[in-house]
This record gives C-alpha cells, structure tokens and sequence, in this order.
C-alpha cells in the first residue's frame, strides 16, 4: 500500500515538449511510471520521444485514461494549466512549476473547492510510491520501497531525507514533496492524515522550513491524531529574519515562523526532531525505537 | 519587490486613494523650493529609504537628527535636509549600517484627529487577501498582535470582488467610526483592497491612516511590496526599483536567476534547492563554523548561471572556503561539475573548495571531477562535508 500513486495511476505530462517536461517524463517513463503522453496547446497530434501529444487535457484524458498529471507549464500559465487538468476530471495533479504568483494559487484553490481533484504543488519536486511509480523530478534510485511516509516542503531535502533513509535500512511507502510557496494544494494535515490511514506506512517524517505556521499547526495535528512514530526537521536555523530564503514562504516575517518555535511546538507533540540535516534518517529510527 | 514611500502614495493617487500633498527633494535646494510651492504652514520632512522605523531613527553622522522631521518654514527645511541627505539613517529595521538617505519627501501637515493601522496581507491559513484595521495606528502591528491582539480587525475579502461595502462598514463601526467618516472609511479600504489585488501586491500597509478634523480618512504613511512572481504582467513597476536599497551581490544573483542572501560567515556556500542550502548553512554553523551567504542555483540553472554563482561568492572578500553541496534533480550533478570546472579557469579558486554531490547523474560528475586534475576536497556525505570545509579553515 501506499498513498496517492498506486497500480491504476496513469499520468500524461502538461507542458511534455519543454525541455524540463519531456527530460523528466522520459525518466519518469524510465522509472516504470505509466506516463502515456502529454499536453502542449497547439501541437496536438504530434509526438515527442514516443509520447503522443494533445491539444487539451480533455483529449488526453480521453484517449490514454490518465488520472494524473505532471505539470511543468512555465509560471504565467500554470495557475490555468491546474485549473484545466482539474476541469478534465484528473483525480491528482502534481504542479513542479516554481514562480506560479500568489493571486493566480488563490483562484485555483477557489475553483479546486468544488473539483474531485487534489493539487500538489506547485513549486515541488513531486511525488513518488518507490518501485511503482515517480510523478516528479526526484532521482529515482535514491528512493527504496519502505514503510517510512515522507513529507517535505523542499525538494533537494527530500532527496537527502530518502537518501538517508536508505543508507540506514529504511525505505519509504510514498514521499511527497508539498512545496514551498505561500499557498499550496495539499498540506503537511492533508498527508499526515493518508499516512495515519495507511495501514503500510508505519512511520513518518516532516520536513518544514522557516515561514508561516504550517508545521506549528501539523504539530496540533500530530498531537491529537497521529498514532505513529513521527520524525521532523526544519530548516534555517540559521536564516536572518525579513530575507526570503529561496522559496516564496521561507521568510520570518515580524518575529514569527522560526525555526526554533517550529522545532518546539514539533517536540511538544512527541515529534523527534533531527539536531542537523545529516541526522534526518537516525532520526526516523530513534523515533520508531522510541515507540516500540 | 519593494518600492518608496513616495512612489506608492503616487500609486495610490492614481488609484483615487487619498494622500496628503507631497514633493520629492534631492537637493537641499529642492527641499526648500518644494516648502515654497506647498505653500503650508507646517510640512513633514521624510527620508525615504525602503526600511521602517524611519520617524524613531537617528542618523550615524547626526546623532539627534530623526529621520523624519516636522518643519514650520524654509530655514527649518533648509537645516533638516541638509542634515539628512546623504547621511545614514539608522533603523530598527535596517541594522547597525544603515542605509544612506538620498532622496526626502516634503508632504503637507494635516490635522490630526485619529491615527488608525490598515493593512492587506495575503494569509497563508486563510489562503487569499485579509484586511487588517487597528486603532493602533502608528505601532507596529507586530506588536500589538502580540500585546494586544484584540484591537486587531481582519476580515478576508474576495480576489474578484475585493472588500465589499458592508464588510468596511462592518469594520467602521466595530471602531466606532459615525457619520460621514464611515463613508470615507468604506471608500477607502474598498479602494485599498482593489489596489492591493489589481497590481498583485504581497503587503500595502497605511501605518498611520490618518482621521483628519475634517472626518476624511488619508493615508499619512503608505509602505507597499509586489510578488515578485507576478511582476511579468506589471512592466511599468520596473522603473519603481531603487537598487540602490540592494545588496550589489543580491542584484546580480537576481539578474542571474539565483537565489543569493548574504550573511556574516567565511564559508561561502553553493547548494541547489531552498531547504538544502538553508540545511547547508544549519549544518556549518552546527560544526562550528559561520556560513558567508544563502545561495541556491534553483532547479534547472545552466552552466552560466553556475559559473556566475561561484563568481559572486568568490567576490566576497570575506569568503575563506567554500562548500558545494548538490543533490541532483532537475539540476545533473555532471551541469555543477561542468560550471565548477569552468570557473575554475575563469575566476581562479584561490580559497579550498568542498564538494559534495549525490543524485541525477552523479557518476558521470563524480568521474568529471576526479579526472579534471584539479584541487578539489571530495565529500561523501552531509556531516563529512562540514567537517572537512570547517577544518580547512583552522588549518
């Protein structure tokens, strides 16, 4: 078992003839993952690399039954890329493109509300169940099928997280990259519940960052719903207060979204937290020692 | 994006916002020819410099001049301009340094009755645009939030519709706001939230509002930044951007499309992604050293926008080591190597380079690297890396 990516998801790409769409949907086909075609307005009928190409993700949806899609549609148009995969009735839909602007996430959550689709992203790396599927651009071979459930809100330290995970004997049932802006599809909530549901996944691991108050309230969360081992780590311990740190949401803004009051309200819940990035993984089994 | 006091009460007027009179001085000269065409009894001097706390701020060179400065005639202007132009105004927020005061605004006194806090922000939680009103105007709202939270209103507002009438009368009358003032009050924060959502504004913050005698409501200070994310479909705010309020090696990071923070340590850092490169500065300063900047190369940079990353970090002169810590995604390992071998003919190292990669093409790199002949420390994981770039430093 595992979440959101399972044996009946088939993906399509939209954006799959831009360089980063057709490289990460070839490695993605590569990895095993159903990627059946893609979307580029305009260059429906033709193919890239094998992929058949659509004009519309209503015809794409028709003619390779996909359910998800992989988006990489450069910023000023992501926000309606959503929209229309949504429109076309995917059930999942993963948006990696970074720089999306704030007002255009707002109208897509409003016009999400009464959809039967859930949004990843945007400005993440993805999502991955290893060994069945990679939606994303995370390196495949870093990811080992396991019982850890994954959540992060930055890519390169997802990768790390899996990466560690490995090196001590630990895989992952599914690792979600959540993403980094200010507002986002699905939540760290979102996931720790499908994980808590998940009878394969037996442990979990947060990764926030400085900014906003997403991970003190996954922290509330934790604390009264979540039965299983959880791990976390939050970055930029070390960040000035008022700098954006990269990600649109990484910014400590009037004294708040610390690192600190972050790891604190983590612990209070019974979190175990990693003292540096390179103690991520050892992290994960003390809090399943802890446990058992 | 941030812009001047000045420029965003002109944007506000042009949005049919109400301003006090106001005219920009660069000179000294022009700051008493701008008292002469305001024609007031009473102005207010005003340095503009993008940080807040501008009216408690002192200058280095004049310990007991405030940055901004009530002025009843020429002389007064005269004296306070040619105190304040060209001196570094210190403020709570622009840190020990400072920040040069290169241009004033001579704005028309008014008479005050009331001085209320109005904000719009784009909350996280609430996932859109609130309005935020206080009677405490003039505090930062920080800190009435914390003290006080009470005296903070905030009410959510559509993207499409902006702040409806009967949501600003709702909030005028919670402050106690009658008659005409409640008319003025629905007009202006209606209008506040269509400027803030037409031009995809992150804040716009009127800290005071002012409530004149006259019962009319003008915004006495007006603070105002943009998503950068959306600054494609607003051309003309290019010209609003004052880089001499940035950091030199912030804004050829920027031009670059990197993602560059400066910051006090000697280990100059290149990482790629947000979260491993603030991890990457977590981790140095958790070995014991001092991490010199933020940089991530974001996820698809190329190998010029590498090579130019190594030359902004090598151009600080603070830099002693430096760290390369890659995971491979979207960005092969083999495109850093690339870069990194390049700049190495290019700008020349001169200081020890640590480099750590894992991911997306990391053999072929790694072969790159070991065969390039060059003097580079390699890292097999997080922790290693650490100690080794800290170490160079004490050997």
């Amino acid at each position: 078992m595992s979440i959101l990516v399972t044996e009946k998801t088939r993906v399509i790409c939209q954006g799959i003839t831009g360089k980063s769409g057709l490289f990460h949907s070839q490695q993605c086909r590569e990895y095993g993952t159903p990627l059946l075609g893609g979307v580029t307005p305009g260059k429906g009928g033709t193919e890239v690399d094998g992929f058949p190409v659509f004009n519309t993700v209503e015809e794409a949806v028709e003619k390779t039954g996909a359910n998800t899609s992989l988006i990489f549609v450069p910023p000023p148009f992501c926000g309606e890329a959503i929209m229309e995969a949504a429109d076309a009735g995917i059930e999942l839909i993963i948006a990696i493109t970074e720089g999306v602007p704030v007002f255009d996430m707002v109208r897509v959550m409003e016009y999400l509300k009464d959809k039967n689709s859930r949004l990843i992203g945007p400005n993440c790396p993805g999502v991955i169940t290893p060994g069945i599927a990679k939606i994303g651009i995370m390196p495949g071979y870093i990811h080992t099928p396991g019982s850890v459930g994954l959540i992060s809100k930055s890519g390169t330290l997802t990768y790390e997280a899996a990466w560690q995970l490995g090196n001590v004997g630990l895989g992952q049932t599914t690792a979600v990259g959540i993403g980094g802006d200010p507002i986002i599809g699905t939540t760290f909530i979102d996931l720790l519940e499908l994980f808590e549901n998940d009878p394969a996944t037996e442990s979990i691991m947060l990764i926030g960052e400085i900014g906003g108050t997403a991970e003190i309230e996954a922290a509330e969360y934790i604390k009264d719903h979540v039965t299983k081992p959880v791990a976390g780590f939050i970055a930029g311990k070390t960040a000035p207060p008022g700098k954006r740190m990269g990600h649109a949401g990484a910014i400590i803004s009037g004294g708040s979204g610390t690192a600190d009051e972050k790891i604190a309200a983590l612990e209070a819940a019974g979190v175990i937290v990693a003292e540096s990035p390179a103690d991520m993984g050892a992290a994960v089994k003390r809090a399943i020692e802890a446990a058992a | 994006m941030k812009i001047h006091e000045y420029q965003a009460k002109q944007l506000f007027r042009e949005a049919g916002i109400p301003v006090p009179e106001g005219i920009i001085a660069k000179t000294v000269d022009e700051a008493v020819a701008a008292f002469e065409k305001l024609d007031r009894p009473l102005v207010v001097v005003k340095s503009q410099i993008h940080a807040g706390g501008r009216g408690k701020g002192r200058f280095k060179e004049h310990p007991d001049q405030p940055g901004v400065v009530l002025a009843r005639s020429a002389e007064e202007v005269r004296d306070n301009a040619a105190r304040m132009l060209g001196s570094t105004l210190v403020t709570i927020q622009t840190g020990a340094e400072g920040k040069q005061v290169n241009t004033l605004f001579i704005e028309q006194g008014l008479d005050i009755a009331q001085e209320l806090y109005l904000g719009c922000v784009v909350d996280r939680e609430v996932g859109g645009p609130v309005l935020i009103l206080s009677t405490e105007g003039g505090m930062e709202i920080e800190v009435v939030a914390h003290e006080s939270p009470e005296k903070i209103l905030s009410e959510p507002f559509s993207i499409h519709t902006g702040l409806l009438g009967f949501q600003a009368r709702k909030l005028a009358f919670k402050l106690g706001m009658e008659g005409k003032t409640v008319r003025h009050a629905e007009k202006f924060l209606c209008q506040l939230s269509r400027f803030f959502i037409d031009n995809d504004c992150s804040m716009a913050e009127i800290n005071p509002l002012v409530i004149t005698g006259d019962g009319e409501l003008v915004a006495l200070d007006a603070k105002i930044s943009f998503d950068d994310n959306a600054m494609f479909r607003h051309k003309p705010f290019d010209e609003l951007r004052d880089l001499s309020e940035e950091d030199p090696a912030e804004v050829d990071a920027g031009n670059a499309d990197l993602s560059y923070v400066k910051l006090d340590g000697n280990i100059g850092c290149l990482v790629n992604g947000a979260g491993l490169a603030m991890s990457t500065m977590d981790l140095i300063k958790h070995h014991g050293g001092e991490p010199a900047n933020f940089l991530d190369v974001g996820g698809g940079a190329n190998v010029d926008q590498v090579s130019e990353a190594f030359r902004i970090i090598l151009a600080d002169d603070h830099v002693k080591a430096v760290l390369v810590n890659i995971f491979g995604g979207i960005m092969k390992c083999d495109t850093i190597v690339t870069a990194l071998l390049e700049a190495y003919e290019k700008v020349g190292f001169t200081v020890p380079l640590v480099v750590r990669l894992e991911g997306t093409n990391v053999e072929i790199a790694r072969k790159m690297l070991a065969e390039s002949g060059r003097d580079i420390i390699s890292a097999t994981d997080l922790t290693d890396a650490a100690q080794k770039v800290v170490a160079t430093l004490s050997s």
